[in-house]
């Protein structure tokens, strides 16, 4: 053995060996930790700027550290899916974003993360979407997922079509999962809202649109909860989603909603919407698989309107 | 200041110029602004030449300026701004710190005058007949494009993949893994040949390759013959050292006539800081005797009404054709790409074939890696020049990027709004590929990616939505090609414009806001 490629070894060996360690952590994420001491299923707020109705969200909810403890690790999913500025309200609003990040440090997180597999090329989403500046801007990482090297194969014991998917090694890693969808119409499953948006945290894509678009969704929903959804509805596209022409595609309803149940929070968005949860096939679906309450009637929720 | 310093200064220019063009190339960050990419090639000869053939005058008067500089200089060009010949002169300079070759190895060389003018006469003809492919194979910056886009990028990217990785293991995110795009191996090819050929001409015989190739330092031979400034021999104290000779790259200086053969010199200066009694100078012609100008004089006219008559021709006679391909492989519905898609501001496919002279710099620069070398998509007279492919990526919707970079003006630099309705191809819908027709399931990541909702999902069957194209608002962009999951065919493709059109806009519909007053649950 040459003396370079020795080192080469020992290094790839020691990265290796550092990474197995980190690996470690992933039964306890699996755990799904039921929050029995949230106050209600579901808070949705109306009338009010995107920050600041979160603020009372979290506050109906006891606070961000129901969710966050002192030095976790913390990933922040928005939806960056597209190359298009703020007010077209394709992607989340970078101004929640920052908001949720400046509430994870506050209850003392020791890293957020935020990231989002695009659809459109990743570097133009994350400037142009405002998204990277606002995570940056309260102390976050902004990381990439546009390489499936950041990717790693998971099974979905649960799932009926989808059994098998590859995961972003943030979601595997990190303490607390933080879901943060933006409410719009989708041309095939209806509407995207929590459980569409976890689409952006697996590397194929295609796989599940070959597949029965509308159960892999659910399938994937069985696989990992996220601790926290919060559920961007102040700008709503009504039409042309997911990726809109222009800001006549948007209805200005200013909601938020926030819920650990991801079936609860996307039958609310439905209603907020206009349809009824049935009519998002996957949410029916995901009900079935036990994933979550559509039955919204069966929830204690808690209405403010600001 | 002292000639010997020219040689100096000759290194320090080009080493830095080389570097920032191989830059251009290299980047995979897309941060180096338009402007840069302007000002540094603004002066290649070939890139220059054809895009004031196409229409950009103003602005791309480089090689005009070439041609007044080699006139006045003689050939600096080669020495000080052509990216291929300074990458020879690195090889010859590495080659003599490895292989301890030699520093004074040179000798004389026959001018080689009918391989010269052979391959000078072909790139003319390659330019007036609009068969830009003969040019793309002998430009030298689109030769050194190619290498450095095709052959030292990937290892760049590698090289910041490995990088990232350990990074990453390190919880640092500020770089991040650039995907690299499969090769097209008939274009790396061409590159490797070529960089053979140089490495070996360089090493052994200095620049042999710009004197019998390379169509360009012919051409400008043409003029240094005559120009202003010239190395001189002074025969009065020249000793016949030869050393001069030796050092001489070009071989072109000839010390049993004690003369230096102009159209060959490629002004390297490095005679001049050898001679032990600096009998060779760098000086006006006119500081020689009269007898000799006066009859060089005359051809010097007759050259230049050449050149003139030779720039009518090439306005008037230029002449393009097309040729229909077939992208897709055969079986159950294979798609079939009848016209392939060239990049939005090329304006039709006959004017980007023959202006285009595949140095990949718009292949580099292309952030969604749609740009890819062709091999057989245009047929052979687009062999090597960038297509649309949407297997790679899709034409980002608010991107221009090719038009920035592109420096022979065979992609025009269109404004974003322009871009965003020039319908370099139309979406076709194969039914029968779609995966809600065959398995009966939702799907739409055709219609989800769609920037202008050319395709949409309309009711079908069962409760289920199918897309429907609106060709007169798509753009053919091809984001729905790269979304389509069916495998091994996709189920929906682009239909290349030969020449492109403008797309309608999109309608905007306001919508009357209907927001309860209540919850709604």
């Amino acid at each position: 053995m040459k003396r370079r490629d020795f080192i080469i070894k020992s290094i790839n060996a020691g990265i290796f060996t550092g990474a197995a360690l980190s690996f470690g952590g992933y039964g306890k994420i699996f755990a799904n930790t039921v929050h029995s001491s949230l106050p209600y299923d579901l808070v949705a707020v109306r009338d009010g700027e995107p920050d600041m109705m979160l603020d009372k969200a979290l506050k109906a909810m006891g606070g961000i550290q129901n969710f966050v403890k002192k030095g976790q690790t913390v990933v922040v999913k928005p939806n960056i899916g597209w190359d298009v500025s703020p007010e077209r309200a394709a992607d989340t609003n970078p101004l929640l974003i920052n908001r949720i990040i400046t509430h994870c440090f506050t209850a003392g997180a020791k890293e957020v993360y935020v990231f989002d597999n695009t659809c459109d090329k990743w570097s133009a989403c994350y400037k142009n979407s405002g998204i990277e500046k606002a995570a940056k801007d309260a102390g976050a990482k902004v990381v990439p997922g546009h390489s499936e090297s950041y990717y790693q194969r998971v099974d979905i014991p649960k799932g009926k079509n989808l059994k098998q998917a590859k995961v972003h090694e943030l979601i595997l890693n990190s303490d607390v999962f933080i879901n943060v969808p933006v409410l719009k119409n989708h041309g095939s499953a209806r509407i995207t809202v929590a459980m569409k948006n976890l689409m952006g945290i697996v590397w194929d894509r295609r796989y599940w649109h070959r597949n029965n678009l509308n159960q892999c969704i659910a399938d994937f929903a069985t696989y990992r909860k996220p601790d926290l959804n919060i559920i961007d509805a102040y700008n709503v596209m009504t039409k042309n989603g997911p990726r809109g022409i222009s800001t006549a595609d948007l209805i200005k309803m200013k909601y938020l909603i926030v819920s650990d149940d991801m079936v609860a929070a996307d039958a609310a968005a439905a209603k907020v919407f206009g349809i009824e949860p049935e009519e998002a096939k996957y949410i029916p679906m995901a009900n079935q698989l036990g994933v979550g309450q559509m039955d919204l009637t069966k929830l204690n929720i808690n209405r403010i309107r600001v | 200041m002292k000639l010997a310093a020219l040689k100096k200064v000759r290194v320090v220019f080009s080493i830095l110029y080389f570097l920032s063009i191989f830059t251009l190339f290299i980047d995979f960050t897309q941060l180096i602004p338009e402007k840069i990419y302007d000002s540094l090639l603004f002066f290649q000869f070939i890139p220059s030449l054809l895009s004031f053939i196409n229409g950009f005058a103003i602005a791309a008067t480089g090689f005009l300026l070439i041609l007044v500089l080699t006139i006045i200089f003689g050939r600096v060009y080669c020495s000080f701004i052509c990216p291929l010949g300074i990458l020879q002169d690195i090889f010859s300079y590495l080659s003599k710190k490895i292989q301890r070759l030699k520093r004074y190895r040179y000798v004389y060389i026959k001018p080689f005058r009918w391989i010269r003018y052979s391959f000078l006469g072909i790139g003319i003809l390659g330019i007036l007949t609009g068969i830009t492919v003969i040019v793309s194979f002998l430009d030298p910056y689109s030769i050194f494009g190619r290498i450095s886009s095709g052959l030292i990028r990937p290892l760049f990217v590698k090289g910041n993949n490995i990088l990232t990785a350990i990074f990453q293991k390190f919880d640092i995110y500020t770089f991040y893994i650039v995907d690299l795009k499969p090769l097209q191996w008939s274009v790396i090819f061409v590159s490797v040949f070529f960089l053979l050929l140089i490495l070996s001409f360089s090493v052994f015989k200095g620049r042999l390759y710009c004197n019998t190739i390379c169509p360009v330092g012919t051409f400008l031979g043409l003029f240094s013959k005559f120009s202003w400034f010239k190395i001189k021999i002074d025969k009065n104290t020249c000793t016949s050292c030869r050393l001069c000779e030796r050092v001489c790259k070009a071989g072109c200086i000839n010390i049993a006539s004690q003369e230096v053969e102009y159209d060959r010199c490629v002004n390297c200066f490095n005679c001049l800081t050898v001679c032990p009694v600096n009998s060779v100078q760098y000086i006006p012609a006119t500081k020689t005797k009269n007898v000799r100008e006066t009859k060089k004089n005359k051809s010097k006219q007759n050259n230049r009404r050449q050149f003139f008559a030779l720039l009518a021709l090439i306005f008037t006679a230029r002449k393009t054709r097309s040729q229909t391909i077939e992208v897709s492989n055969t079986a159950t519905f294979p798609a079939k790409r009848k016209v392939a898609v060239s990049p939005p501001g090329s304006v039709s496919i006959d004017d980007f074939n023959s202006a285009c002279t595949a140095c990949h710099l718009c292949v580099s620069a292309c952030p969604t890696h749609v740009l890819q070398p062709a091999y057989t998509d245009y047929g052979f007279i687009g062999f090597m020049q960038p297509v649309l492919d949407n297997h790679t990526g899709f034409c980002n919707f608010d991107c221009i990027k090719c038009g920035e970079v592109c420096p022979t003006g065979a992609i025009d630099l269109l404004e974003l709004d322009k871009k965003r309705q020039t319908q370099i191809g139309i979406a076709q819908f194969v039914k029968q590929n779609c995966i809600v027709e065959t398995e009966g399931t939702d799907c739409g990541a055709c219609a989800e990616h769609c920037p202008t909702k050319a395709v949409r999902m309309v009711p079908y069957q069962d409760n289920l939505v199918i897309p429907e194209v609106t060709d007169n608002i798509c753009i053919g962009c091809g984001a729905c090609e790269y979304a389509c999951p069916t495998t091994p065919y996709k189920a929906i493709y682009v239909e290349g414009n030969a020449i492109h059109q403008i797309a309608q806009k999109p309608e905007e519909e306001q919508q009357k806001k209907v927001v309860e007053d209540d919850f709604p649950f």
